[in-house]
């Protein structure tokens, strides 16, 4: 179970709603978006904690929370037992060291002004650690680790590929030495196969460095790939948390079983024999989300409790340890 | 009725499709063969600059030239080159007997009409119908695409559409003129992963339903394996391996191949088996090794792989694989680990 030591990061009934703001000086209310309507989730020390959703869900809006990039509507984000939401600057600047983000598009992210070596020392720079000769032992080090030429420091990014890009982004994350990377879909903008070369890499320095990794994705092969414990995100909720193993054996939101439906395996003979469950419809907006659970217009087990009351997100210890599921009929299958 | 379904409808022939840029020859398609038999599904798999998007581009006559050049190569369709043809006459089968569905939505579709208009267009541009005739033919095709409220959405311009919704609409334009071969370039890759597979379900609805035939150009080895019957692996602008999609899976016979199913993590497995990626990226095809272009990135490269890029061979009964070393693996010597 979860005690305090083990407990690195934990997000207690976070929210973040976006206002939309109407009227000639901007000045009227109109509407919030929800994009993260109260989540709670935490990651042990040295595990993998994946979160998955589709596009709007709210994972890129949690990661920015837990950086504190933003400023949550109401909630809290304990780090080591500390909420980080009361910190102030000086003590906020401790944190940040300590959390690093790798991005999406290793081609965005990367300043094409700079050389790889000044991008990877621009974090030691900001924290003043080293001086101009340990910084760049630091740094030769820091892209060996990563599967780069430390030959290379003094290259652009435009000359290297996708995949190079990317180990250049998780050097620059790597190198203040952090406990928590927050994964923002490192590998969705790259090849296949370059693709599981950056995910054996995450999973070596994991390992090596006994890191702690906040992995977004929206596929689902990945995230079960590296993942410890998974959460699934519809709509701003988190309304499945599970065990890999387990969430991957025994699904029990149809939100989460509509997903892993809808991917098709790459096995022809398998891929032919299986019963698929096609979600029908699109994700709705956040701005008027569904009443009661906000899946029920797409759930074909809905009934009508689901669209006038909301379900809670409770434990099924009888599938799996720790498993949790928003939805009353959880675990019930889907007849197609 | 079996026999039909052998019939060839669209033969590619040694296409090379070659730009020419400042810094040097860009062979994106070099010595492209395949066939398309009418009502199947055939999938075109590779990585970013295999060549794929623009074999597809070649077909319909879209690429720009200059830079772009066909150097050389057939492309028959309904016993006519299209290489050869008159642009006036390849009007006559873009978008009419054989038409594409973009990777992007939002980029392909005209932000300034609506959606009725540019359905209408299609339709026109080929039909000799009224505008009532094609008003109603917009509704059926919109039907058909499975999006609902039409009347309404005739009137909905594409910002307004969500992002499935765009890709069903460019679906019904795709059909409109209820052509003999559909190209699907990637139709699902800018799309959520629910909204991805009524996507595909669609395709593959329509494709049974009119008796058409599909070229479905993807990286996602799982959709392969659901929706092709056979599958064309290309590599640095070169087909590898061209065979029907259980070869392709539980045959493989090109390292490359081999490297690409190692390199997937699969749903469906219960152990964490750690992936096996291909070492390397794709090399720049402005040059290109002299010998095969994969042989850098392989771990069974040996000594003639370095000096030629070898002949594509049919080495069992529609398993075509141009890699030295196949053979090896055909008769178990050499072992796929």
């Amino acid at each position: 179970m979860k005690s305090e030591d083990t407990v690195l990061l934990e997000v207690k009934n976070l929210k973040k709603y976006f206002y939309l703001r109407t009227g000639f000086f901007f000045n009227k209310t109109a509407g919030s978006i929800k994009a993260v309507d109260n989540i709670n989730f935490f990651i042990r020390r040295g595990e993998t904690f994946g979160l998955v959703g589709e596009s709007g869900c709210g994972k890129s809006t949690a990661a920015r929370l837990i950086l504190r990039l933003i400023q949550p509507t109401s909630g809290e984000i304990f780090y080591k037992g500390k909420n980080i939401l009361t910190l102030k600057r000086s003590q906020m600047f401790k944190y940040r060291k300590e959390i690093q983000i790798i991005f999406q598009d290793p081609y965005a992210s990367l300043s094409p002004r700079m050389t790889i070596g000044d991008i990877v020392s621009e974090p030691l720079e900001v924290h003043r650690i080293g001086d101009k000769n340990s910084r760049i032992k630091e740094i030769k080090h820091t892209l060996k680790i990563v599967g780069l030429n430390p030959e290379h420091v003094n290259r652009y990014p435009h000359e290297f590929s996708g995949g190079q890009r990317q180990r250049v982004g998780i050097a620059r994350a790597l190198i203040l030495q952090p406990e928590l990377i927050i994964c923002d879909e490192p590998v969705s903008a790259l090849d296949v196969s370059v693709q599981a070369q950056i995910l054996n890499l995450m999973i070596d320095l994991q390992k090596e460095f006994n890191l702690t990794y906040l992995f977004i994705a929206h596929d689902l092969s990945v995230v079960k790939y590296v993942s410890n414990r998974i959460g699934v995100m519809y709509l701003g909720k988190i309304v499945e948390v599970a065990p890999a193993e387990d969430l991957y054996k025994k699904p029990l939101h149809p939100y989460t079983m509509g997903l892993l439906s809808a991917i098709p395996i790459p096995d022809p003979d398998l891929e032919k024999q299986r019963q698929r469950i096609i979600l029908p419809g699109d994700v709705p907006s956040p701005i008027n989300p569904p009443s009661g659970c906000r899946f029920h217009p797409r759930c074909p087990n809905a009934q009508d409790i689901c669209s006038k009351q909301e379900p809670e997100l409770k434990n099924y210890p009888e599938n799996g340890n720790n498993h949790f599921a928003a939805c009353f009929f959880a675990g019930k299958p889907i007849n197609n | 009725m079996a026999n039909n379904l052998q019939e060839k409808i669209l033969e590619v022939k040694n296409l090379k499709t070659y730009f020419h840029t400042d810094a040097g020859v860009v062979k994106a398609v070099d010595g492209v063969n395949f066939d398309l038999k009418r009502g199947e599904t055939l999938g075109i798999v590779g990585e970013t600059g295999s060549g794929k998007s623009i074999t597809a581009l070649t077909i319909l006559g879209l690429i720009p030239i200059p830079p772009g050049k066909v150097e050389s190569g057939e492309i028959i369709f309904e016993g006519q080159d299209l290489l050869k043809c008159k642009i006036s006459n390849l009007k006559h089968f873009r978008g009419n007997r054989i038409s594409m569905i973009f990777q992007d939505p939002m980029t392909s579709l005209n932000p300034v009409f609506n959606i009725g208009n540019q359905l209408i267009e299609a339709i026109q541009a080929h039909q000799n119908l009224s505008k009532k005739q094609s008003y109603d033919k917009a509704l059926e095709l919109l039907d058909m695409v499975g999006i609902s409220d039409r009347k309404k959405r005739m009137k909905s311009y594409p910002h307004e559409f969500s992002g499935g919704m765009r890709q069903r609409a460019m679906i019904a334009m795709a059909i409109a003129n209820s052509p003999s071969i559909l190209i699907a370039d990637e139709p699902t890759t800018a799309l959520d992963v629910t909204i991805q597979a009524q996507i595909l379900e669609l395709i593959d609805g329509l494709k049974k339903k009119t008796n058409s035939s599909v070229i479905l150009i993807t990286h996602d080895l799982g959709v392969i394996a659901k929706y092709a019957e056979r599958v064309m692996v290309m590599y640095a602008g070169k087909p590898v391996e061209f065979a029907s999609v259980n070869d392709i899976f539980y045959r493989p016979l090109h390292p490359y191949n081999l490297g690409l199913i190692g390199s997937v993590s699969k749903l469906n497995e219960e152990k964490k088996e750690r992936l096996k990626p291909i070492k390397g990226t794709p090399p720049s095809l402005i040059d290109l090794p002299k010998g095969c272009t994969f042989a850098l990135r392989c771990k069974f490269a040996i000594k003639p792989c370095w000096d030629s890029f070898p002949p594509t061979i049919e080495e069992e009964q529609n398993h075509f694989v141009a890699c030295f070393r196949a053979k090896e693996f055909l008769n178990g010597s050499l072992k796929r680990e």
